[in-house]
């Protein structure tokens, strides 16, 4: 794609790139070049002298258990807020799609925890569950179940797992209304003549149409889970109990700000890079851009 | 709707509204939170689910701060919202900004090294704040940006998303206005202020919405940058009432949320219409 008529000029597109060029090699290229630069040297205790080690902080990463743990932590994690926020989601606009009557209003009312911050939604689910204090501890206690989330691992992963979940909702939702809305009416009403009730033509018309976006919004919500949950985390239970619930983006604000381990953290972000590199390739290569019919 | 099924459609309802009402839930909480006292939330058992009677009480002290109920001084979250604000309103301003004249720079001109700029941009994409904390951390203490506006937003600023989404729309503009442009003698300037500009209106609107949300939402980066009590964004402020269950006045904490709330929420409703459009949009 390119302008056949277009504007002559030697400086002035320069000029008008200058300003986030500037932004992007400073606050960017720069950074990233010093994480790289930075995972293959070593700090003495003192932060006195500095040596090149070449890959000892990658292989002292992967030789440690909790980096290992906390890689399982995360694909846990992402796997299920992925799963239970697509489901969710899809569930409901699968439903305000069908009722003609009062979409728009279902939708306004879905939309706006996009607008909460991770670090408010994190806030908010631990107080409904806290041990002592919270509403829903509270209710689970009376049908017997022991809820305490600063004891027991799973209780910890679960709250972070609904807290994530629910802040994503909104986004999820828009998409597969979208999604749904696109996939033409005259199909659905073959099958309805054709026999087929609401049940099947979901599972045999409806679904498969939708896999691009279920699969565009797989690989976001995995994206989200990785880097944009640390706030939820940090808030409700700050990698707790233990290192239960420290998904890799906690571990590395853990290690570099408050361990201080300059050539462990910067191998962690390298890592954590390359992840992000996979990441966006899969969504570009293999997502289509719009649903094609 | 194929065909008629009341029964299915009476279901539908039902299931919607209780999934509204889950969603809702949390946030009903927090408001009745807000309207009790410290002392009645940490010797309830449960919370009652109705608002109580210290609405009034409870907020003032959010905002303009003062001595708690089990002593201490509140920060007040008046000039966190400021704070808040600002550094939204400069991130949305500034992305949006940047990413229009790069956009026309890359569309409307060819100059050396123009791909390379664009793959550069494409790249910044793939490196989310989160994985470089501590390099980009170093950077701005080097530039003495620590405590300031400044060092709260413009690492922020760049963006991949919002260059792209205008790329996408200036390629859709019809080449005709260009060459009708220059017959009238309009410079590039000239056509990008009076044609581009109110063409892009929507795509303004919906890319704003979105920035001022991500802007006000930041949580990780004022946590390393900031360190002062007057320059703490609402977010943050919230976790830092948080001390620890026994001594935390959970009314004031539940407050400061739902003001942390309000405006991004606000916005949200308000320009429902472009921030739909935006987002569905701008991510494909």
């Amino acid at each position: 794609m390119e302008k056949r008529v277009r504007f002559r000029s030697r400086w002035l597109p320069w000029a008008l790139i200058a300003p986030q060029m500037a932004v992007v090699l400073v606050f960017f290229f720069w950074p990233a070049a010093q994480a790289l630069y930075q995972s293959v040297l070593s700090q003495d205790a003192f932060g006195l002298s500095v040596e090149y080690v070449g890959a000892a902080n990658f292989e002292r990463l992967f030789a440690d258990e909790g980096y290992l743990q906390s890689f399982k932590t995360t694909a846990l994690f992402s796997l299920l807020v992925a799963v239970c926020g697509l489901a969710f989601a899809l569930l409901l606009a699968v439903l305000a799609d069908r009722v003609v009557r009062g979409a728009a209003v279902y939708k306004t009312l879905l939309i706006w925890p996009y607008a909460v911050a991770p670090a408010v939604a994190g806030v908010l689910w631990m107080f409904l569950f806290a041990p002592s204090i919270g509403v829903v501890s509270h209710a689970l206690g009376q049908l017997g179940i022991q809820w305490n989330h600063l004891l027991d691992a799973g209780d910890a992963m679960a709250l972070i797992v609904i807290a994530a979940v629910w802040k994503q909702i909104s986004y999820n939702f828009l998409f597969f209304l979208a999604g749904l809305q696109s996939i033409p009416r005259s199909l659905i009403e073959a099958a309805a003549i054709d026999g087929a009730r609401p049940w099947r033509r979901f599972w045999t018309i409806v679904f498969p149409l939708l896999s691009p976006t279920t699969f565009f919004l797989l690989v976001i919500n995995v994206v989200y889970a990785f880097f944009d949950t640390f706030a939820i985390v940090d808030a409700a239970t700050q990698g707790g109990p233990g290192k239960d619930t420290a998904i890799l983006v906690y571990k590395l604000y853990h290690d570099g700000f408050k361990a201080m381990d300059m050539g462990g953290s910067a191998a962690q972000s390298v890592i954590l890079m390359l992840i992000v590199v996979v990441l966006t390739v899969l969504q570009f290569r293999y997502v289509e851009r719009r649903v094609q019919y | 709707m194929v065909e008629r099924r009341p029964v299915l459609t009476a279901l539908s309802h039902l299931v919607l509204v209780l999934g509204v009402l889950i969603v809702a839930f949390p946030v009903w909480v927090t408001f009745v939170a807000s309207t009790h006292s410290a002392e009645q939330i940490a010797q309830s058992r449960p919370l009652s689910l109705l608002p109580g009677t210290h609405f009034l009480d409870t907020y003032a002290r959010a905002l303009f701060g003062g001595m708690g109920e089990y002593g201490g001084m509140k920060a007040p979250v008046g000039r966190m919202m400021w704070v808040s604000f600002v550094s939204a309103m400069i991130i949305a301003v500034g992305k949006i900004t940047i990413s229009l004249l790069s956009a026309f720079a890359v569309v409307y001109f060819r100059f050396p090294l123009r791909q390379l700029c664009f793959w550069m941009i494409f790249v910044t994409l793939m490196l989310p704040v989160e994985v470089r904390i501590g390099p980009t951390y170093e950077v701005v203490s080097q530039l003495h940006l620590l405590n300031s506006y400044a060092g709260l937003t413009v690492p922020l600023i760049a963006s991949a998303t919002a260059t792209f989404l205008f790329r996408q729309f200036f390629l859709t503009v019809p080449d005709e206005l260009v060459e009708a442009a220059r017959i009238d003698g309009a410079g590039p300037m000239r056509f990008f202020k009076d044609v581009l500009l109110p063409l892009s209106r929507t795509s303004i609107a919906a890319l704003f919405v979105i920035q001022f949300i991500y802007g006000w939402n930041q949580y990780l980066w004022p946590l390393l940058v900031t360190t002062t009590e007057d320059m703490t964004p609402v977010v943050m402020g919230i976790k830092r009432l948080v001390a620890g269950e026994a001594y935390t006045e959970w009314n004031v904490v539940m407050a400061t949320a739902l003001l942390a709330m309000l405006p991004p929420a606000l916005v949200v409703l308000l320009m429902q219409k472009w921030f739909v459009k935006g987002l569905v949009d701008s991510e494909k």
